[in-house]
């Protein structure tokens, strides 16, 4: 066109990003692309290569290696190998290579954006503006953290092995969120790259080799499920860390149940964007372009659920389709595009079906009138509204351009409507109301809340889901602990601590009449009650002298005691000081009645009268240490990169299931139930099965230390029957297990399909004595999730 | 509004539009306006990184940027000697070799006017003689608005018998930080009255407004009061035009527009220099507005060294050679 003729038109015109240096990096390797293992390109054993194909523009970019489970062996062998040099190496020798990596990525961004937007379809704006600049972030922000390791994290030591696998719509930037925070703290890694989306990860390789890294201490494998299978089910892997869908993550959860593997998931999300009428519209509907137009909307925390107040709905819905028919989409590197590629066919035919679906459900589909191009993997920005919260729509992760509307009349509406859903990765709240932007947020159950903005991100902030989006954040000093372990742990032992115990004399004492029978019930929202199926089970001691009968509860038992535990919204809306003034009552009530404790102690496990006062003591004092807690397990505000306030706030997990250790009556039921209240869970609790007597005859110190009723709720019987309906109850989010080896598998087995929370022992026995086992910041963090809350400022 | 219509066309080429006769002061309209900077902040950031525009493409955009410059100068030196000079600078802004190789020699491209000081305006008006340049005065007490309505509204009748085509008005900050709105409509509609037939450029000093909010607000009021432009700044402010400040003024146009049906034009002025700037403000508008924005009628820079970046930014295009300033004729 003349300039003459573009005066007039005041078109754009094309905008190419060069991709000289990529495809330069793409002919050093012949296109042909080995695996990375040991700090060396090693041919795969099967011989197997696929293609890895530009979705803009259909182009065939490389052939990628097949890794099978030989490979997947090899790499693991060789960070096996490697992991003792590096830990030795030391947090400031981490911090160097960290920091080379660093520096490395920055000084070659621009090769690394242009073939993760050949190689995935984004936006070469997206990958150079966003993507990269996170990841070199990423790496600073961790070398940092591996220089402040000794000091900052001296409890803790490095896991092991780490086996990370990531997903195809990040896929530098889901590398950095792995590989970063886990070298910072010690582990060796294997990590398998989307097989959509390999080559930046195998640039990276490259990289790993000009800082000079010591092999094994990274390595890449690429290919399919397959792949990543051998990994999981990899003995020597002591970790999985993975980023992808939440059907996945929940098969990983289910394959590394009871192997004692570390696992942290961060999956899909139908994330609500929600909009109340001071909202400043016109920002609103940027925040949207960012929300889902943001990544082709193939993001995990993509706002796809726009929830606006019904006043302003018609309003901002004509300025989002005004604004959509200005949205550019093209070839990835063109610089002049908003929206690039679908990743694969598969994908963009998933998208195809569900936009059907949504449209034969009757929702109201919108599209602009200009057409994508026809030849790659191209999909409009569509705008469905009138949107019910049944409709398949508004439930299902599209992972596309797809933005699904519906209206909500009150403030009450709409945090409900935000919540209706299995997810919980993100939510964004668009309000000029200070006051009701914190209201809100709180209320939204997700692990990243954005306040007038959306799909922000900076490694000192902490991201990962609440519910089915998974669990473990990645970033802020809240991502470390998911890459190491505490230093008690290697403390715990195969076997219960023996203690000396004395039968007790069979003498019957004579007394001219029979003592009251005391009948231990279940104690369900603040009352005794008996267990629906109307048996129990006896009590003896030690050397199987009758003590009692408790309740033999059976499921129906457990649900009650749920929905006891849900009914109690007043604990968890308490301050901090007054959680901590109950807590000192029960102390208070605890230490008034200890005799009578003790020598309950003594009669079910025969110990002497001052191992039982000696338990009681450290009872009383373990009651103490988390009211002093109650009030000071603060959050942070982390210091990312945007002009706002990143709150860090840990909330409680919400209504969780405590099942108490057999040994250590009281003290292991003190221990596990205290922390989960103090940090305003409500619980449901099975106590000791064969010393269950500790646990009901407290019901009398909770009624009359202002307990609020069902915040902890008892419930006795077969211990591990029991665990395994808290387990596969679905509305119990946390759920805690100090049992066998086989009930901590049966637990993180059957808690998968809510994906709620578990921490078990793996038959292991902690000394509950022991401070550094017993208690402190390790029970707290599992007894509540980080929530990190964005605010940005300025007049 | 059919009379208003032919003047118009006298004063600007490419009228097309109906021009804004104003509404009658609504407080309502002006109540639930909220704006949130740190949102319009991450916008304004990715303006410039959304779009791009090269080559032949690029050429043609700084030539359009030209032809919506008000080629200014507003300086106590001011003489006519330097007046004349710009003013044969607007007539020809880009030698004629370089035009000639870009195919456009006969496109006839001026700049969208010379603005100036008041007193300064005869000179103007002799030196643009025989062409359809037109001459835009600040009055009302340029800068700082300091003076009195009454004298506002005389230096505007003076201005306009002077022979200027454009008043680009200043408001009373006062006004504004007061939250006063109905006494800043009353003023902005006694100089649109006081303008006539004449294009009034309503200056709201964006750099001494507090808030965005308060710019909204601004912005509202004066095309409420019937401005045919909204300006952000004198040039003389710390701050004077940016990007975020655009859209936020932009989006009111464009909310006035829905209310009303009237097209308001747009003009950041003062820190304009590159041309790189100059893509990103077109960009902006195209943007949020259209391509109606891209138009002198509805857009203009308020720029006094821009010119000189642009040239040398076109002779690259036409040469590949990186330009110097000496190099192109001086204002």
């Amino acid at each position: 066109m003349s300039i003459k003729e573009i005066y007039q038109t005041m078109e754009y015109g094309p905008a190419p990003e060069s991709n000289k240096e990529s495809v330069e990096f793409l002919d050093k390797h012949k296109r042909k692309f080995p695996l990375f293992i040991n700090g060396k390109w090693t041919k795969p054993s099967s011989g197997e290569y696929f293609e890895s194909i530009s979705p803009s523009t259909t182009e065939k970019l490389a052939q990628v290696a097949e890794a099978n489970d030989k490979d997947v062996d090899d790499a693991v062998k060789a960070a096996k190998k490697a992991l003792k040099p590096w830990v030795e190496l030391g947090g400031h020798g981490r911090a160097r290579y960290l920091y080379a990596i660093a520096r490395q990525i920055q000084k070659h961004s621009r090769n690394f954006a242009v073939l993760e937007s050949m190689d995935n379809g984004k936006p070469i704006r997206e990958t150079r503006d966003i993507d990269i600049p996170l990841v070199a972030r990423h790496f600073y922000h961790h070398a940092g953290w591996a220089q402040l390791m000794d000091t900052e994290m001296k409890d803790y030591k490095e896991i092991g092995v780490i086996g990370q696998i990531i997903p195809w719509n990040f896929p530098m930037l889901m590398l950095a969120w792995k590989i970063a925070p886990a070298l910072a703290m010690g582990n060796t890694v294997v990590l398998k790259p989307a097989e959509f989306t390999s080559l930046t990860a195998l640039l990276f390789a490259d990289i790993c080799k000009q800082v000079g890294l010591p092999d094994g201490v990274v390595n890449i494998i690429t290919g399919h499920g397959s792949t990543g299978s051998a990994l999981v089910n990899h003995p020597d892997v002591s970790k999985i860390a993975f980023t992808g869908s939440t059907e996945v993550g929940k098969i990983i959860r289910r394959a590394t149940a009871g192997t004692g593997k570390k696992i942290s998931l961060e999956l899909g999300g139908k994330s609500p964007f929600i909009v109340f009428e001071d909202a400043d519209l016109d920002s609103v509907v940027e925040g949207i372009v960012d929300a889902i137009w943001f990544n082709q909307g193939q993001v995990c925390c993509a706002g796809s659920r726009l929830l606006v107040q019904e006043s302003v709905a018609e309003k901002l819905y004509k300025k989002i389709r005004t604004r959509m028919e200005t949205l550019r989409v093209g070839n990835s590197l063109d610089k002049s595009i908003d929206i690039g590629a679908i990743v694969a066919p598969v994908q963009l035919k998933t998208i195809q079906n569900l936009v059907q679906q949504g449209k034969d459900e009757g929702n109201t589909c919108w599209q602009p009138s200009w057409e994508c191009p026809k030849d790659g993997c191209f999909y409009p920005p569509t705008l469905f509204t009138n949107v019910s919260p049944s409709s398949i729509i508004a439930q299902e992760e599209i992972f596309g351009p797809v933005l699904v509307a519906m209206t909500f009349r009150s403030h009450g509406e709409a945090v409900k409507l935000a919540n209706n859903t299995r997810y919980g990765l993100a939510a964004s709240i668009w309000t000029e109301n200070v006051n009701l932007a914190l209201d809100i947020a709180p209320q939204i159950k997700a692990g990243t809340v954005w306040i007038n903005c959306s799909n922000v991100f900076d490694a000192a902030s902490g991201f990962g889901g609440y519910r089915e989006s998974g669990y473990g954040r990645e970033g802020g000093k809240e991502g470390l602990y998911e890459y190491v372990k505490h230093r008690a742990e290697s403390e715990f032992k195969n076997d219960a601590p023996k203690l000396k115990t004395h039968e007790p004399s069979s003498k019957k004492e004579n007394k001219s009449l029979p003592s009251i029978d005391r009948t231990p019930k279940l104690y369900i929202g603040g009352k005794q009650a008996r267990p629906d199926g109307g048996n129990s089970i006896t009590i003896n001691d030690t050397y199987g002298n009758y003590i009692s009968e408790v309740p033999k509860s059976s499921r129906k038992d457990i649900r009650n005691a749920v929905e006891a535990a849900h009914a109690c919204t007043s604990w968890a809306g308490m301050t901090g000081h007054a959680k901590a003034q109950v807590l000192y009552y029960i102390a208070e009530n605890l230490s008034i009645r200890a005799d009578e404790f003790a020598s309950r102690i003594v009669q079910m496990t025969n110990v002497s009268a001052s191992e039982a006062d000696k338990e009681v003591q450290a009872s009383i004092e373990r009651i103490y240490t988390y009211a002093a807690w109650a009030d000071k397990y603060d959050g942070q505000v982390h210091h990312t990169t945007q002009r706002n306030v990143t709150l860090a706030m840990p909330e409680r997990v919400g209504v969780m299931g405590i099942v108490c250790p057999d040994e250590s009556p009281l003290l292991g039921f003190i221990s596990t139930v205290i922390p989960a209240i103090a940090m305003g869970n409500s619980v449901v609790v099975i106590p000791s099965e064969t010393s269950p007597l500790s646990a009901t005859d407290f019901y009398q110190i909770l009624e009359t230390s202002d307990v609020p009723s069902g915040c902890i709720n008892i419930v006795t019987g077969n211990r591990d029957e029991l665990t395994k309906e808290m387990a596969k109850h679905d509305d119990i989010d946390g759920l805690w297990y100090f049992g066998s080896d086989q009930g901590s598998k049966d637990v993180e087995l059957l808690s998968a399909e809510n994906l709620k929370r578990t921490w078990v022992n793996y038959g292991k026995y902690r000394n509950w004595y022991d401070r550094t086992q017993g208690e402190g910041a390790e029970f707290l963090r599992h007894a509540t999730e980080i929530k990190n809350i964005w605010i940005p400022y300025g007049a | 509004m059919i009379k208003n219509k032919k003047i118009s066309q006298d004063v600007i080429a490419q009228t097309h539009h109906l021009r804004n006769e104003g509404i009658p002061f609504d407080a309502s309209l002006i109540e639930g306006i909220n704006i949130n900077r740190s949102a319009v902040e991450r916008r304004a950031a990715t303006i410039g990184t959304r779009r791009s525009v090269k080559k032949e493409y690029q050429a043609a955009w700084l030539l359009k940027a030209i032809s919506c410059m008000d080629l200014t100068t507003l300086a106590g030196d001011d003489t006519q000697g330097n007046v004349h000079r710009l003013c044969a600078k607007a007539k020809n802004p880009v030698r004629k070799d370089l035009l000639e190789a870009m195919g456009m020699a006969d496109a006839g491209i001026t700049t969208g006017a010379v603005c100036v000081y008041h007193n300064l305006i005869p000179y103007a008006v002799e030196a643009l003689k025989g062409t359809k340049i037109p001459i835009a005065a600040v009055s009302t007490g340029f800068p700082a608005g300091q003076i009195s309505l009454q004298e506002k509204l005389k230096e505007i009748e003076l201005s306009v018998a002077a022979g200027a085509k454009e008043i680009d008005i200043v408001i009373s900050r006062a006004l504004v930080l007061q939250s006063d709105w109905k006494a800043l409509y009353d003023e902005i509609a006694a100089c649109r009255k006081a303008c006539g037939e004449v294009h009034m450029k309503t200056i709201l000093a964006t750099g001494e407004i507090p808030t965005f909010t308060k710019v909204a607000k601004a912005s509202m009021v004066a095309m409420m009061a019937g401005s045919d432009f909204i300006k952000t700044s004198t040039g003389k402010e710390s701050v004077n035009a940016t990007l975020p400040v655009t859209l936020v003024m932009v989006r009111m146009i464009r909310e006035y527009l829905e209310l009303t049906g009237y097209k308001v034009g747009y003009k950041p002025a003062g820190g304009i220099a590159k041309a790189k700037d100059a893509l990103n403000y077109l960009i902006l508008m195209k943007e949020e507005l259209g391509h109606d924005w891209l138009q002198p009628d509805l857009f203009r820079f308020g720029a006094s060294s821009l010119l000189g970046d642009i040239e040398r930014q076109l002779e690259h295009y036409v040469t590949g050679r990186y330009s110097a300033s000496y190099r192109h004729p001086m204002a």
